[in-house]
């Protein structure tokens, strides 16, 4: 029989975000798991911190991780931890987590993130939930939760009471959803989609009352067996998809003309307010580039306008945006998935519909 | 110097997708693809044999059909197939899966100039965790998110996809790469290759084989020694169906622009 610290659960106390810096600066989504975390630390009566690893992150910025939520934030400095290594920032983590013993860590679903929380899951003999969309650790506020998320009869269906973490995430491209748990091992992991938790207020008095926690970090070239020679920001602007208050997406709808379907859509953007968005299919086919991709793949946006033109809505498709507000779709096809989440749908040739939603917007506006 | 590649058979969730009354996917209701990423890890490692000579091995674990994938991408060109499949490993979570997978690649060997290429996640799964998994319990170093590769004099040299750029690293070798589907374009089948698949060996490696390694402990695999179990799961429900509008003509558009300036969305 294999023996793991791992197993003592009732040593572990806590919750703990990572919060991710490329270049000194914090992620956004380190804020929105904050403000997650706090939930679940409230809930659970324990203290929430954030875990900063770095090379000379300003104090204001640790600081600031007061003001989202964190009563401490530990914060590891060496000249190694500057730009990602998995090798160094397990090693780290792995060291700070057997020393102080969190049960709850997240993570955010960053390329980085899910680089780095899988290869600590592993070296800590603990359970990872990918890619998470919803956290509960009480079972009265989960079976609020699946009363309107899911289609079991809740009053009807026994829940074993714990303080687990419940962790919730689409399952087979967003056909079924599962929630996880990991009742046997701590910390329980997870890393958790950027874009789906929300960020709360920042309260400059919660920042101004953070602990700081500086770390011991022992670290040397020797732990690292990689070398990363330079890191390449994208030329072009990347489109804020996550943050964007309308979203028009295309999808393979638009292949009669690419070009004019894709003008189409920007320009319907543009009169909104909102930013071009894009299908999988669009994507694959080389039409747009893949930082408008909406979906399991892609981003999970909530906007309050989105439209969809052309858009079939597949399953993966439906995952990253049906949570929207107000969802308007344009497809030849009156039987099309899009249809079955908008809250408008036209069928019609968007070809010939967007022209026309263009110009019905555009003197609404003028005449305000 | 040798390539390992990881490879999953997944059910095509791109098609129709059949659901089970419990709620579990009916798997056998449905076609069964390579997973793209892995297709792609194949390929990269087809790519160094072609300018090295090296030999190509790939291992998957799944059910015994999983072998039909296997002898397709012999036919591919890889020289070696492992099929990691027994009752025992049936239920493992993704830390599960790699201590088995884990397991397997030390039975196949690793020596100091291979790499171990995987996909970046499996379409069924979505989590992009068994290779970073594998990748610590075989004590090597990672890259995943990987979208370019070269090799040079054995040494290794990676683009690392970031969400607004990459990185570029170069990895110790022995090395774990888990691969885009965007690194390369996955070559066909040979009618050569399909004639020769099936004279290559096609290994199973069951609970037997693998047992004496520590990594294979009733703790540590299968449904019993996975970390995570599910809690619940569950479809989720149909959206109330919003409002189709009559015609696709003006009075269509006027009408719904009236709707969203009433309801002050625009």
């Amino acid at each position: 029989m294999a023996e793991f610290n791992s197993k003592d659960t009732a040593a572990f106390k806590g919750v703990w975000v990572f919060c991710e810096q490329r270049e000194g600066v914090i992620m956004s989504t380190s804020y929105q798991l904050l403000s997650e975390g706090r939930k679940l630390a409230n809930d659970l009566g324990v203290e929430l911190a954030g875990v900063v690893l770095g090379s000379g992150v300003k104090e204001e910025y640790l600081k600031s991780l007061g003001g989202y939520g964190a009563d401490k934030v530990y914060y590891c400095d060496h000249e190694l931890l500057g730009t990602y290594t998995t090798d160094a920032y397990t090693k780290v983590i792995c060291e700070l987590v057997e020393d102080k013993k969190p049960e709850i860590f997240l993570i955010g679903a960053t390329n980085i993130g899910r680089d780095l929380g899988p290869r600590c899951a592993a070296r800590l003999h603990t359970g990872l939930t990918a890619d998470c969309t919803h956290l509960d650790v009480d079972v009265a506020k989960y079976k609020e939760f699946l009363k309107t998320t899911s289609t079991i009869d809740v009053d009807n269906t026994v829940f074993e009471e714990n303080t687990n973490l419940k962790m919730t995430r689409p399952a087979f491209g967003g056909h079924l959803m599962a929630t996880i748990i990991c009742p046997r091992f701590r910390p329980q992991m997870s890393t958790v989609r950027p874009g789906v938790m929300q960020t709360q207020p920042f309260d400059q008095a919660g920042a101004d009352k953070t602990v700081i926690e500086n770390v011991n970090v022992s670290l040397s070239k020797d732990d690292i067996n990689v070398e990363v020679v330079e890191v390449v920001k994208a030329a072009k602007q990347l489109v804020d998809l996550i943050g964007a208050d309308v979203v028009v997406t295309v999808g393979r709808g638009i292949s009669k003309d690419v070009e004019t379907g894709l003008k189409l859509a920007e320009e319907l953007a543009g009169v909104l307010g909102g930013v071009v968005g894009s299908s999988r299919a669009c994507v694959d086919a080389g039409w747009i580039t893949a930082d408008h991709q909406v979906g399991q793949t892609g981003k999970t946006v909530h906007p309050r306008i989105y439209v969809a033109l052309g858009v079939s809505g597949a399953i993966q498709h439906l995952a990253g945006m049906q949570d929207s507000e107000c969802i308007i779709a344009v497809n030849k096809n009156d039987t099309a998935p899009i249809f079955d989440v908008a809250t408008y749908g036209i069928a019609g040739d968007l070809f010939k519909v967007t022209p026309m939603l263009i110009e019905a917007i555009r003197n609404l506006k003028a005449s305000k | 110097m040798k390539c390992i590649v990881c490879v999953k058979q997944v059910p095509d969730t791109s098609g129709v997708v059949a659901v089970k009354e419990d709620g579990t996917m009916d798997r056998a209701a449905m076609d069964t693809i390579t997973n793209h990423d892995d297709l792609a890890a194949v390929e990269a490692a087809l790519r160094i044999k072609d300018a090295t000579g090296c030999k190509v091995v790939v291992i998957s674990m799944g059910p015994p059909p999983a072998e039909g994938m296997l002898r397709e991408l012999l036919a591919r060109g890889a020289d070696e197939a492992v099929l990691v499949s027994a009752r025992e490993f049936g239920g493992s979570d993704t830390y599960a899966t790699s201590q088995i997978l884990a397991a397997a690649i030390k039975k196949v060997g690793v020596d100091k100039d291979d790499i171990i290429f995987c996909g970046r996640q499996a379409i069924d799964g979505d989590t992009a965790q068994v290779g970073p998994q594998i990748a610590e319990k075989l004590g090597v170093p990672q890259v995943s998110y990987v979208e370019k590769v070269e090799v040079n004099n054995g040494k290794v040299t990676v683009q690392r996809q970031l969400e607004d750029g990459y990185m570029t690293i170069k990895v110790n070798t022995p090395c774990l790469l888990t691969c885009l589907k965007e690194l390369n374009e996955a070559r066909y089948m040979s009618v050569d290759g399909i004639m020769e698949c099936y004279a290559k060996p096609l290994n199973v490696f069951n609970y037997e084989t693998l047992k004496d390694d520590p990594l294979i402990d009733v703790d540590t695999i299968g449904l019993k020694g996975s970390p995570t179990n599910v809690y619940k799961s569950f479809s989720p429900p149909v959206k109330g169906a919003g409002m189709m509008l009559e015609g696709a003509d003006k009075g269509t558009v006027d009408q719904l622009v009236g709707i969203l300036n009433d309801k002050h969305i625009i």
